[in-house]
């Protein structure tokens, strides 16, 4: 009988065997997974460096079985460009939220694109400032409620929400840039595929790689777990909608996905 | 035999970077030390190493915590308004362990100043710049070779101590021409390996962290406590300091950096005058060379701290002096105009030596 048991679903080598602090029904779990999934597929674990950001992700040295960089808030592109420069041959990538990136970060994320450094960057946008308590981030919806927009954003004071994805594809450097989500199954395939072709693109030199990933976070939006899930198809997406908006090593028209 | 050159100063850091294996630079532009990023935008690809300019002082800054982190030798350089940037990614730098050469040509300040000489920025250099309590390795060279000279030691102690090291210039060192003789670098033997810098793991047990985060209990203080004896370390192995005329001294002069120029020559002429006065001129300004101050005050309490500021170093000087010395200061904060001359500081010399 055992000769006949195949694995067929495992821990992703690159993911340590530790419970994460993330709360119940948060996406970042899913969307290490992806990451470290990704990294596996490329046989890439021994050669990856890792750079963490400001924000719930920051114990990412905790979570990934790889090398890793704890960058300050916002500042982990130019922190991924220091690390590349001296390894060029490792695969670099960054995590980062939408706080840390589009906000304080956004000069950094914007030049790193920019110059084309070949890094990945995966972006995760739950529209809040998860572990200062939810306040409002540059990616929160108009009308949404958060600590710091009590009376729901108001784009006329509080200006619109930044939809990075498509900023990053215009610009030169950038080789790839995608939205995804992982709400659905379905859909966290799909993200995984998505997230893949981005550490590809790094190994065979083609530019800057973008994955923003829209994500739930029940905590801070006062959901639970399943409502969360919900809200990320139901009122993010019209916002954000999913697609590829960059892809330079795709033949003619650029791709939206068929299945969303 | 290598030619005496004639180099202005900030070439001379450059140079003396590249000779120390520097292979990695980033930076931004500010006055009055473009000649560094300029320099090694021209040579660095041409040993092969990696010049970025970046968008701001702050990603510079974070481009050279990565590459340091990354067990690259790396550098950058600014002035006063850009070190203030750097600030937050210096302490990142000093928590995380990150050794890495970060220059300092000091312009006046404070806000934009102005882009002439002076050492405004002693402060900033030597108590942190940035936020948490931590401290760096700051070398005060006084001439163009010394600028070459102490960019290299900067690249072994951050190395040896795993620590940023700064190096602080200003406008007059930087922008000066003087006789250089280039020297080729000798790494030291007994400098550690780098094995916590992350490469991608390769084949080791654990996969490497170069992080300052700690959250569980006690674990911060134990960091601190740890980067504090590496400091304490500092303090017991690399002082370095010039004296000069402290035995028959009635009055010690001190200073650092360029301001140590105009009092040498300021001593000499008082000398010619039959006046007995001595010089200490710390060449790490941290760690600060208190010992010397105890003893020489000791036996002679009068001391005039010079420098191109309102009143910093002479605090150190005070906190380091013995008991009951008598410690001065003269100094100007710097901007158009506001460069003492040797003339001025030997008027200074005259009056405290009699009173």
């Amino acid at each position: 009988m055992a000769s006949n048991v195949q694995t067929v679903f495992q821990r992703p080598s690159a993911l340590k065997e530790v419970p994460t602090h993330y709360c119940a029904g948060c996406h970042h779990g899913t969307v290490h997974r992806l990451v470290a999934e990704a990294i596996d597929q490329l046989g890439a674990q021994q050669q990856t460096i890792g750079i963490g950001s400001v924000g719930c992700s920051v114990l990412l040295y905790d979570y990934f079985d790889i090398d890793v960089v704890e960058a300050p808030h916002g500042r982990a592109p130019a922190v991924a460009t220091g690390v590349k420069h001296v390894h060029p041959d490792s695969v670099v990538f960054t995590y980062q939220g939408d706080g840390d990136l589009a906000a304080i970060g956004t000069a950094e994320i914007i030049h790193a694109a920019n110059r084309g450094e070949l890094i990945t960057v995966i972006f995760l946008n739950n529209t809040t400032y998860g572990m200062t308590g939810g306040q409002m981030a540059p990616t929160t919806l108009p009308g949404q409620v958060t600590t710091t927009s009590p009376y729901g954003r108001d784009v006329t004071t509080e200006g619109h929400p930044i939809r990075m994805a498509e900023l990053l594809a215009m610009l030169g450097g950038t080789g790839f840039s995608a939205r995804v989500a992982v709400d659905t199954p379905k859909r966290a395939i799909e993200a995984g595929r998505t997230i893949l072709k981005a550490f590809e693109m790094q190994k065979k030199k083609q530019g800057f790689a973008f994955v923003e990933v829209l994500g739930a976070c029940p905590t801070n939006w006062g959901m639970s777990a399943i409502d969360a899930n919900a809200r990320v198809e139901k009122e993010m997406m019209d916002f954000f909608p999913l697609g590829v908006y960059k892809d330079v090593t795709a033949d003619g028209e650029s791709n939206v996905f068929k299945t969303v | 035999m290598k030619k005496r050159l004639f180099v202005k100063g900030n070439e001379a850091v450059a140079m003396g970077a590249i000779e120390a294996g520097c292979r990695y630079y980033f930076g931004y532009p500010i006055t009055p030390q473009n000649d560094i990023p300029e320099y090694m935008s021209r040579e660095m690809p041409r040993v092969g190493g990696c010049f970025i300019q970046a968008e701001s002082e702050v990603a510079a800054i974070n481009m050279v915590l990565g590459a340091g982190a990354a067990g690259g030798r790396v550098m950058t350089s600014s002035s006063g308004p850009g070190i203030s940037l750097k600030a937050e990614g210096i302490s990142f730098m000093a928590g995380s362990e990150v050794p890495a050469v970060i220059v300092n040509i000091q312009r006046p300040g404070p806000g934009l100043g102005g882009i002439d000489v002076s050492q405004a920025d002693y402060f900033q250099a030597v108590k942190g710049a940035g936020h948490g309590g931590y401290h760096l390795v700051v070398l005060a060279p006084h001439s163009v070779q010394e600028l070459y000279d102490l960019t290299m030691l900067a690249f072994d102690l951050a190395d040896r101590y795993r620590m940023p090291a700064l190096v602080l210039g200003d406008a007059m060192l930087g922008q000066m021409k003087e006789a250089l003789m280039p020297h080729p670098y000798q790494a030291p033997e007994d400098l550690p390996r780098k094995d916590w810098a992350v490469t991608g793991k390769h084949g080791r047990a654990k996969g490497n962290a170069v992080k300052s985060l700690y959250l569980g209990d006690g674990e911060l203080e134990a960091h601190n406590w740890h980067l504090h004896a590496k400091y304490a370390r500092l303090r017991e192995n690399e002082v370095r300091y010039e004296a000069t005329g402290l035995d028959d001294a009635e009055l010690i002069l001190t200073a650092f950096g360029g301001g140590a120029r105009i009092v040498k020559t300021a001593i000499a002429m008082a000398r010619r005058e039959g006046l007995k006065v001595g010089l200490i001129r710390p060449v790490t300004v941290y760690p600060f060379p208190a010992e010397i101050y105890r003893k020489a005050t000791e036996r002679t309490p009068k001391v005039l701290c010079v420098e191109l500021n309102n009143g910093q170093m002479v605090e150190d000087v005070r906190l380091s002096s013995a008991p009951g010395a008598d410690v001065r200061f003269y100094g100007r904060p710097g901007g158009t105009g506001s460069l003492p001359n040797p003339e001025e500081i030997f008027e200074q010399i005259c009056k405290h030596y009699k009173d």
